[in-house]
């Protein structure tokens, strides 16, 4: 299955961090992969609500995604359905599972985005493909300097 | 017709495991090699060693050219481009995006905490 898994250790206990992941107010402080700002945050956070984000990158491009909040457990697991708006960074749709995992300095919160399956592949295809950037980059790596 | 998605779903089948990986690396060390210079570094049959060139060869991944009693096998790298592609635009999204999630819920933890909660 086409995934990628990252998981990170933040210094905060479970709730705020699922606040900060669910909520509105929230998802406008951090959206985004780099500094620039996001222009628009909406989210109902509970089954079968939806949520939709926009935001600038430093380049001046401004994305938007959306989709519909499947699964809402606060405060360890949040599944959301995911599209680009326009599509042009990917037609797709897809999907991202967070996990939040309570861990003595605060939360372990683990973010699989995933292409959704197809019925052909996912016969006999169980087996995620957890972040193995590194393999594919060391294959890719020889391929381009050739 | 196989689509963006179904393509990229079957790269990433490919190439989850390890023996199909480890043929790949071979194939990215020499230009060319032969089913049976493939074969040798592993302790699986040769036929098993065929399904997965199967495997590769249906993701397009590698090509086979037969010339007499040789099959020549090469890498093809457009597949695993697009799935480098795939894999690295969410990379950098969601790594970007944790760092300020990160910073933002321990100001909010350090702000409940002063507060006594």
């Amino acid at each position: 299955m086409t995934s990628l898994t990252l998981v990170r250790r933040i210094k905060a206990r479970p709730s705020v961090v699922f606040d900060a992941v669910t909520t509105a107010q929230g998802i406008a402080q951090w959206w985004g992969p780099d500094a620039g700002p996001v222009l628009i945050a909406e989210a109902d956070p509970r089954k079968g609500g939806r949520y939709r984000v926009r935001f600038r990158k430093l380049d001046g491009s401004e994305h938007e995604s959306s989709g519909e909040f499947l699964d809402v457990v606060r405060p360890e697991r949040v599944v959301m359905s995911w599209r680009w708006k326009g599509g042009e960074e990917d037609p797709n749709e897809s999907r991202v599972e967070i996990a939040l995992k309570a861990i003595p300095e605060g939360t372990e919160i683990t973010f699989t985005h995933s292409l959704l399956q197809d019925e052909e592949t996912s016969r006999g295809h169980a087996e995620g493909w957890t972040g193995a950037l590194d393999k594919l980059e060391a294959l890719f790596a020889g391929e381009a300097s050739a | 017709m196989v689509n963006y998605q179904q393509r990229l779903n079957r790269t990433f089948a490919a190439l989850v495991d390890p023996t199909r990986r480890a043929i790949l690396a071979q194939l990215e060390r020499k230009s060319s090699a032969s089913v049976g210079e493939l074969a040798k570094p592993f302790v699986i049959k040769l036929p098993a060693v065929m399904k997965h060139l199967d495997v590769l060869a249906d993701a397009g991944l590698i090509t086979r050219a037969k010339s007499g009693r040789t099959v020549t096998v090469r890498l093809r790298p457009q597949p695993m481009r697009e799935a480098m592609a795939w894999l690295s635009r969410y990379e950098r999204f969601w790594t970007g995006s944790l760092d300020r999630l990160a910073a933002y819920a321990e100001r909010k933890e350090a702000e409940l905490r002063s507060k006594g909660a």
